[in-house]
């Protein structure tokens, strides 16, 4: 199954680290946007994914919101 | 059936691991993270054999070396409750799934307090945030309320006097960090300091809009419009699966002897959790040492 990650950053955010270290392990690929230079991608993630916290994590109409790596492995079927 | 369960991942319970291991201990580690509160922690300048290094990457060093040893992981699993068997504990994670030991070691740490009022569970996320360094840029331009009067609250208003348009910071005691942090803080222009005052309720419906605070000596209530609140009130520690069975203080954390022992035979405890002064790296990760070998030393015994 393909699926299209996206996850949604700041730089500081060891949580964020934590996710990205996830999905490479598991060999996923995804595509980071650090919302804390990226201003566009700040507005779609408050405003079309309704969060206000990073990481938010977004695939197959999925949105998580934080790192939970029980919740992530679960969606994911892993 | 494992001879020992350690829950917590963070330098107590990984420490734990390699001691349990070293002893040719059949243990399981189960822990929601690795890391811990390390994983918060920016620069570590007091961890010996590093002059300075990031708490991430220190915790990355940790886990590394627990993987040098046959040890059962289980990260990304919370633990419900620990109960006490015929033959020693089970423990039961929050997916259903249990797990039985003849001796447990509880290291789980601690976790940022909650302030408990109207508003905040339902607008987690949506503005309500226990992680300023994290969330932080989210609120660039945006009015923002900071809750608490200590170190980590000064350091988050010190970080947002950056980056927000207006600061709130709302604290129900007088300043109780550092003064060169109040220093910095309190002459930013962009910032209003409400000492003496608690917060009564988050307001808004599927985002912040505003709290309602109050002063404490003149009872006057008042409301800040803000779209964050980042909550910086301290922590406490992450006892509640066992508070049933094992004795604790009046702050929550378990109460040890000087071997790591709980009130319980077989239940240890080492770390930020338990009542041992001094919440560091380097301290948790001393008694996790401790509390594994205590624990081999009570398997021991008991085989004999």
């Amino acid at each position: 199954m393909t699926r299209e990650v996206k996850i949604y950053t700041t730089p500081t955010c060891p949580y964020c680290k934590m996710a990205k270290k996830f999905f490479a392990a598991n060999g996923i690929e995804y595509q980071e946007f650090n919302i804390a230079e990226d201003k566009a991608a700040r507005e779609e993630m408050k405003n079309r994914y309704n969060s206000m916290t990073v990481p938010t994590i977004c695939f197959n109409g999925e949105v998580l919101i934080g790192f939970n790596e029980a919740e992530l492995r679960e969606k994911l079927g892993l | 059936m494992y001879e020992l369960i350690i829950i917590g991942a963070g330098p107590a319970g990984m420490t734990a691991a390699v001691y349990a291991a070293r002893k040719k201990l059949n243990a399981l580690l189960i822990s929601s993270d690795i890391g811990g509160q390390v994983l918060w922690t920016a620069g570590v300048e007091n961890y010996m054999g590093y002059q300075l290094i990031e708490g991430p990457e220190l915790m990355s060093k940790f886990e590394e070396q627990v993987k040098q040893f046959p040890i059962d992981t289980k990260t990304g699993e919370r633990v419900n409750s620990l109960s006490q068997t015929n033959e020693g504990f089970e423990v039961r994670i929050a997916k259903g799934e249990s797990y039985q030991a003849r001796a447990v070691i509880i290291a789980t740490g601690k976790c940022p307090r909650q302030l408990n009022v109207p508003g905040e569970e339902k607008l987690k996320g949506k503005g309500v945030t226990y992680c300023a360094i994290c969330d932080g840029p989210l609120f660039a331009g945006e009015n923002v309320a900071i809750i608490g009067g200590g170190n980590s609250a000064l350091e988050a208003a010190e970080n947002m006097v950056k980056i927000a348009e207006h600061i709130h910071l709302v604290s129900l005691t007088p300043f109780t960090g550092d003064q060169i942090l109040i220093d910095k803080v309190t002459g930013a222009s962009n910032m209003t300091v409400f000492l003496e005052h608690e917060v009564l309720e988050i307001k808004g419906e599927n985002r912040v809009e505003r709290i309602k605070i109050r002063d404490l000596k003149s009872k006057q209530e008042r409301e800040l419009d803000v779209s964050g609140v980042f909550i910086e009130i301290g922590l406490i520690p992450n006892s509640t699966p066992v508070k049933e069975i094992v004795q604790l203080n009046h702050l929550g954390e378990i109460e040890v002897s000087c071997a790591n022992e709980t009130s319980v035979p077989g239940l240890f405890a080492a770390g930020d959790v338990t009542n041992a002064p001094e919440k560091q790296i380097v301290v948790a990760a001393g008694e996790g040492a401790k509390a594994a070998l205590q624990a081999h030393r009570y398997l021991q015994r008991l085989s004999q």
